[in-house]
């Protein structure tokens, strides 16, 4: 049934890197998306790439699923990647075929960008399939937090991450049924042109609206009989702590980061 | 005994669509002791879900006084100490759950009270095996059946150690053996966790157990005692809509009809022991 | 309309990690004009089994007759179908959406492209067979009813659609006795003054006992029972095992038996309960 498909892509498990702190993960892979525009050389690539792979094997996340998640952007990478190929200007033909040319510069060029999304989309989807949404919104609080000097709303932001992430199935799941019971009455979602199908949502989309807001109501009651008033004061039940393995994994990230820029300044 | 809430002649109004004003309460009283289970019945629009917001101080009546535990539910002052005091549960198993995994919406209570996390994990922990849902805490509330959502639910009240729990038609929108769950639930804290319990339904079976059931109607509390007192007055309830259990409504017809059963008829069992004298 | 299922198998999701089956292997007749009581779990199949009737669900194998044809046919209108079979989905308050209540129930007849004249006059005429008052009703907001009017609306607005085969998917749930006793007697009312083909989903033995004609058990996505009340309730020991609770009279009348209590095994309501007693008493008396 449609509430049964997992909201995001985590994929459970026990491995150093699903244990790792959500923040230190998080901030990793910022570093990491910034290493990926960085990279100007193959070696490059090829450190970064051997430190996914490192990753990848001890996160014990099947390398199919990582593959999977390029999937939805395959078209994008391959056009990237002619785009570049054809209009990059440069001098050192390769072959030369109809009106178009494809130079040295113009293929190293669509190589990288290629590599570059692959490798954006597989170090994003790490983060993804080794964290808990809910771990993911802790992090993202902790380290907005520090913004709450500026007004910044980070616990806010964070609780309403949560309650959206609470009742995406639920509402997933009364779509279902609001839709079957208006087939039920004769009601057709599928056929039709544009307008007439955006005016057959009607029937949907009120109800659903309506249903949306009383369950907030309801819920925003629940949530003071039960004593919250705003992150203030508010404690917590697991508290992330920075432990040994964080520490190696930032160290490791630090010898990776190190080697890339020898590669790109020294030689 | 403790006299653990106490209403006086409390008037709560509301706006209706055509802007006239409703009188939902109108003028109740009722005192609650510790330690008691009480259910209170009546149809929808009788009052009874407005009289239990009053109690948790989710409404402010419009005239009349609140008193849980001795503080006046009135005083802005009181207002957090009574909403951990007198814990609420509501109808709808869904909307009250807010984490995405169980023992985190346990925790959220205590943690809104501040509570260190040590302590959390230890309230979370027992108030997860008070209600029998410890393999379920890390489970995500949508999988749950109706039963088990109520029942996380009522851990999560359980977890910021209240003295009162109040039902809002905990069992509504359940099925029959989630409806069991849930009262089962209910039953077992009150006798052994020593939790006084206003249970609030419709479902006349769940009020055989009560040590009291007060009846309302239009605002007002028009029948109160033990369940074989209020039951005996299956005319009454009939008139206002509402059933009895159907053994005790056959005992009624029978003595209706000249044979010799007690009146206060419950139970099947009962009632094949009066027939079978 | 008779209705035959046959080896109807739902498998839900299919090839992936979720894959469940929610019914399995169903045959089941169903008579024209029949009131049929549908019992069982939250689980038990018996939703799944009532969206395959109008054909909201495709069944992973087996198939359905209605009135001969297969509903599952790779031809078949399922506009016709869903007019001749009415589904009413439980809490139906909720699938409300127009400004009216008149616009509402409008909204299937509206699809099935009829006239206004016939439109209204179906409008009228299933507002009466829920007991709504049409003038006072009818340009109301369905928001600011009771739930109790709400539900109505709801099941007028199937009404109109002039089904021959009605479902409803626990059309009491969260009522309060009166609520549940007015929609109950009014779909009997259905039943007996249209002779329309009714199939009530219930958990409640005891709601339905007095309604249908035959009730149809359902447990783990199969049928487990099924036969008039009377055969039904005598299988106390098996229900008990599916977990499902016979009404308290028939418990009552088991527990006369057991103690040697002359008493028909197949009495499910308090005014049968009373005159078999009543009897009973006298006989003692009089001996």
């Amino acid at each position: 049934m449609l509430k049964d498909i997992t909201i995001g892509q985590y994929y459970p498990g026990r491995s150093p890197v699903h244990l790792l702190d959500p923040r230190v993960k998080i901030a990793i892979t910022f570093l990491f998306i910034f290493i990926v525009f960085f990279i100007k050389s193959y070696i490059g690539y090829a450190i970064l790439f051997a430190y996914l792979l490192f990753t990848i094997i001890i996160s014990t996340i099947p390398p199919k699923l990582i593959l999977k998640s390029l999937r939805p952007l395959l078209f994008v990478i391959i056009l990237t990647f002619v785009i570049n190929m054809f209009f990059t200007v440069g001098e050192d033909v390769i072959v030369r075929f109809w009106k178009l040319t494809i130079t040295r510069e113009g293929l190293n060029q669509a190589i990288f960008m290629a590599l570059r999304l692959i490798f954006l989309v597989m170090g994003t989807s790490i983060l993804t399939l080794t964290t808990s949404p809910i771990e993911l919104t802790d992090g993202l609080e902790y380290i907005l937090s520090p913004l709450k000097v500026f007004n910044f709303p980070a616990h806010e932001l964070a609780m309403m991450m949560t309650i959206a992430l609470r009742f995406i199935p639920t509402l997933m799941e009364e779509t279902d049924k609001i839709m079957k019971a208006q087939m039920a009455r004769g009601a057709d979602f599928e056929t039709g042109n544009l307008i007439q199908r955006a005016k057959s949502l009607v029937p949907l989309l009120v109800p659903l609206f309506i249903s949306a807001f009383r369950r907030a109501d309801e819920l925003a009651m629940a949530m003071e009989a039960r004593c919250y008033r705003g992150g203030e004061n508010r404690t917590r039940l697991k508290v992330l702590k920075t432990e040994t393995r964080d520490y190696i994994a930032i160290a490791l990230t630090c010898v990776m980061i190190f080697f890339i820029m020898l590669d790109r300044y020294m030689f | 005994m403790e006299t653990i809430v106490k209403i006086r002649d409390v008037h709560f109004e509301y706006m209706n669509f055509e802007e006239q004003e409703i009188a939902a309460l109108d003028g109740v009283d009722l005192d609650v002791q510790k330690g008691e289970f009480i259910v209170i019945i009546g149809h929808n629009g009788s009052g009874k879900s407005t009289l239990a917001k009053h109690i948790n101080a989710l409404l402010q009546p419009s005239r009349g006084t609140v008193w849980i535990k001795g503080m006046d539910a009135s005083d802005e002052e009181n207002l957090w100490n009574i909403r951990q005091t007198a814990g609420m549960v509501f109808q709808n198993p869904d909307n009250q759950l807010v984490a995405t995994i169980v023992e985190e919406d346990v925790a959220f209570g205590p943690e809104n009270l501040g509570i260190p996390s040590t302590e959390i994990r230890k309230r979370v922990d027992s108030a997860l095996a008070a209600v029998g849902m410890s393999e379920f805490s890390d489970a995500a509330p949508h999988f749950l059946s109706g039963g088990q959502k109520q029942r996380v639910a009522i851990a999560g009240v359980l977890a910021m150690k209240p003295d009162i729990i109040v039902l809002d038609e905990p069992t509504a929108m359940l099925d029959p053996s989630g409806r069991q769950e849930v009262l089962n639930t209910v039953k077992y804290l009150n006798k052994h966790e020593g939790i006084t319990v206003i249970h609030i339904t419709h479902f006349m079976e769940e009020a055989v157990d009560a040590d009291r059931v007060v009846v309302m109607e239009d605002g007002k509390v028009i029948l109160e005692g033990t369940p074989r007192e209020v039951f005996e007055q299956v005319d009454l309830l009939k008139e206002i809509g509402l059933d009895v259990p159907q053994v005790t409504e056959l005992a009624h017809e029978l003595r209706c009809e000249g044979l010799d059963i007690p009146p206060d008829v419950l139970t099947v069992e009962e009632m094949v022991d009066a027939l079978c004298q | 309309m008779s209705i035959s299922i046959q080896n109807l198998t739902h498998i839900y999701m299919e090839g992936t990690p979720f894959e469940s089956v929610a019914i399995k292997d169903v045959n089941l007749e169903i008579q024209d004009g029949e009131f049929i009581g549908l019992i069982g779990h939250t689980g038990s199949g018996k939703s799944t089994l009532i969206q395959h009737l109008n054909g909201l669900l495709r069944p992973t194998s087996g198939t359905i007759f209605i009135d001969g044809t297969d509903i599952f046919k790779k031809d078949m209108n399922m506009q016709t179908l869903r007019q001749q079979v009415g589904l009413v989905f439980q809490y139906p308050e909720y699938q409300l959406f127009e400004e009216t209540v008149y616009k509402d129930i409008a909204f299937g007849p509206k699809n099935l492209h009829l006239s206004e004249d016939e439109i209204d006059r179906r409008i009228r005429e299933s507002m009466e067979l829920v007991g709504l008052d049409f003038a006072e009703v009818k340009d109301r907001s369905p928001f600011e009813l009771s739930g109790g009017q709400r539900r109505r609306v709801a099941i007028a607005g199937v009404l109109a659609m002039k089904p021959k085969v009605l479902i409803l998917d626990e059309p009491a749930a969260g009522l309060d006795p009166r609520g549940k006793n007015e929609i109950l007697s009014q779909i009997k009312l259905l039943h007996e003054e249209y002779n329309l083909t009714i199939i009530l989903v219930s958990h409640s033995m005891e709601d339905i006992a007095k309604l249908v004609d035959r009730i149809v058990v359902m447990n783990k996505g199969s049928v487990a029972l099924t036969g008039k009340p009377s055969e039904v309730f005598a299988q106390s020991k098996l229900l008990e095992e599916i977990g499902l609770d016979i009404p308290h009279i028939a418990k009552l009348m088991h527990g006369l038996k057991e103690r040697g209590m002359d008493v028909p095994e197949d009495i499910y309501t308090i005014e049968e309960a009373k005159k078999v007693i009543l009897q009973l008493k006298k006989g003692e008396y009089n001996a």
